[in-house]
């Protein structure tokens, strides 16, 4: 039947119209595009002080002198990134999970997550990694590491973790109660139904604001340099303070930029075949 | 008079390879009420959703108030402004109460004061039963409650058209009378509807005519004597064996 189908006239026509109207938003979309960001290329390029900034933040010899050091910085901002992000997953679910947790003997546990969250969702990241960098190796403990860097990435674990759990939280507590009723109806215990039921829900709905924290996780890792680590930026103000020249910094920037795009590109994606899969016309 | 409130011609649609629309066409007057019925997947609410402008189609023409709005040119929030739509799920919003429900497109969409729309609301809330329930929130009343709710929202806008999918497919038997009470007096005082229905003895009282629809193509069409005493296919007579209790 399919396959002896041959659009009607007016079907072609108004296929025809579809295309133009097609055409005529791109035509719309490129122009205003072009308008926008060409308006803004000369806006800024003609300030005053254009030149001197150019020469002090846009310069394609420091740029190439520095990217070296600026890239090897940055190789320890992806891996604390790397490594942090699953602890911080892990982390934040658990605390989430135990914030939901009814059980009578699971309160202490319930009163430890609601403690975590509040305290150290209210310390500034840039303080904990401070006092946990300087702090920890100096208490002179035997047994834990001494490292710096280890300690930063602990405290960029302890302060996300907060606030990552209260992202799952949220989407815990977005899942219609029904859902948890039709669970017990099945005869799932609590844990399985969160485990089989609530949670796969509430993890896709909260996707998009988990990327929001990656991307904002992924630049403070940018906060180790205040403990004198150093990564790209403490590699990049060292460069421009030798050299009296501050490019270096932009090149950094560049860097970041270029990290946060795929991952966000990526949940993007997933959060369309999800939607794909689960909503397929439900309007 | 004027002519046909809406024209449905040789309409097309399909979701990728399978066809479920094919050949439709369809004429309602004013004060019609066409009823579609068939086994579930056999286009009706497809073609409610089509008629909506809802879900584009591949092929045919609709004209709405003799004007074609299946061209792309057209505006699709005009269109709908003048079509109202009840849904199976009744999809009211469940952050807004009852009242803000009804407001919010009067409001939004025709213009309308608040004091305006407040007034029309309640009056059609407290008509269809609801007169306790307007500052409640949706999730607070029950199914059949909510339903009545839909129709209120949809009639707000003062509709030439409206659109039921299946309105009573989610209730309890014993809440479907009080809904389909209210589309009955609707279709007494002269509206407009096209509706998608199980109801078979609904159908039979109310409609001015009946569509069958098998397969994506209206099979037979005529007026309820004709189609529930004499159809003239075999497959509607299959059908109507199945869905009508032996008499």
């Amino acid at each position: 039947m399919a396959a002896t189908w041959t659009p009607s006239e007016r079907e072609l026509e108004r296929r025809r119209l579809r295309q133009r109207l097609r055409r005529r938003d791109l035509v719309v979309a490129t122009t205003v595009t072009l308008v926008v960001f060409v308006g803004l290329g000369l806006g800024i390029t003609s300030t005053p002080g254009w030149d001197a900034v150019q020469e002090l933040f846009f310069n394609g010899f420091h740029a190439r002198e520095s990217f070296d050091a600026v890239l090897e910085g940055f190789w320890v901002n992806v891996k604390l990134f790397m490594i942090c992000e699953p602890v911080i997953l892990a982390l934040a679910l658990a605390v989430a999970l135990a914030r939901q947790a009814r059980a009578a003997w699971l309160v202490p546990l319930r009163i430890v997550a609601v403690l975590y969250t509040d305290v150290f969702r209210g310390i500034p990241t840039i303080l904990l990694v401070i006092l946990l960098a300087f702090g920890m190796p100096a208490l002179g403990l035997q047994g834990i590491p001494i490292s710096a860097t280890f300690w930063a990435g602990v405290a960029l674990v302890l302060s996300y973790g907060a606030y990552v759990a209260e992202v799952f939280r949220s989407g815990i507590e977005s899942i219609h109660p029904s859902q948890l009723a039709s669970a017990d109806a099945l005869g799932l215990s609590r844990a399985q139904a969160m485990r089989h039921v609530v949670v796969p829900q509430a993890v896709r709905r909260v996707v998009p604001p988990l990327l929001n924290d990656f991307v904002s996780l992924q630049k403070d890792t940018a906060l180790v340099a205040s403990a004198g680590i150093l990564d790209a930026v403490f590699a990049a103000r060292n460069y421009g303070n030798f050299n009296f020249n501050y490019t270096p910094l932009v090149v950094v920037a560049c860097f970041f930029v270029v990290m946060t795009v795929p991952l966000a590109r990526l949940t993007d994606w997933l959060q369309r075949r999800y939607v794909e899969r689960e909503r397929a016309g439900a309007r | 008079m004027t002519g046909p409130v809406l024209e449905v011609d040789a309409v097309r649609k399909s979701y990728g390879e399978r066809l479920v629309l094919d050949d439709v066409s369809l004429r309602v007057d004013e004060g019609d009420v066409i009823c579609l019925i068939g086994s579930s997947g056999s286009g009706k609410s497809t073609l409610l959703r089509c008629l909506n402008l809802l879900e584009p189609i591949d092929d045919g023409e609709i004209r709405f108030e003799g004007s074609e709005i299946s061209d792309p040119r057209v505006d699709a929030r005009a269109v709908r402004s003048r079509i109202g739509m009840v849904f199976q799920a009744y999809n009211l919003f469940p952050h807004l109460s009852v009242l803000d429900n009804c407001t919010l497109a009067p409001r939004k969409v025709h213009g309308l004061s608040r004091t305006a729309a407040e007034a029309r609301a309640r009056d059609l809330l407290g008509q269809f039963g609801l007169g306790d329930h307007v500052d409640q929130h949706p999730d607070r009343l029950s199914g059949g409650q909510q339903q009545r709710a839909a129709l209120v929202r949809a009639l707000c806008t003062e509709p030439r058209l409206l659109l039921l999918d299946e309105i009573t497919a989610a209730l309890d038997p014993e809440l479907v009378g009080d809904v389909l009470d209210i589309v009955r007096s609707l279709a007494e005082t002269g509206t407009t509807m096209v509706l998608a229905t199980h109801e078979m003895s609904f159908a039979r009282d109310v409609a001015t005519q009946v569509c069958f629809l098998h397969e994506g193509r209206i099979l037979e069409q005529g007026p309820p004597a004709e189609i529930f005493t004499d159809p003239r296919e075999e497959r509607t007579r299959a059908f109507l064996r199945r869905v009508l209790p032996p008499a």
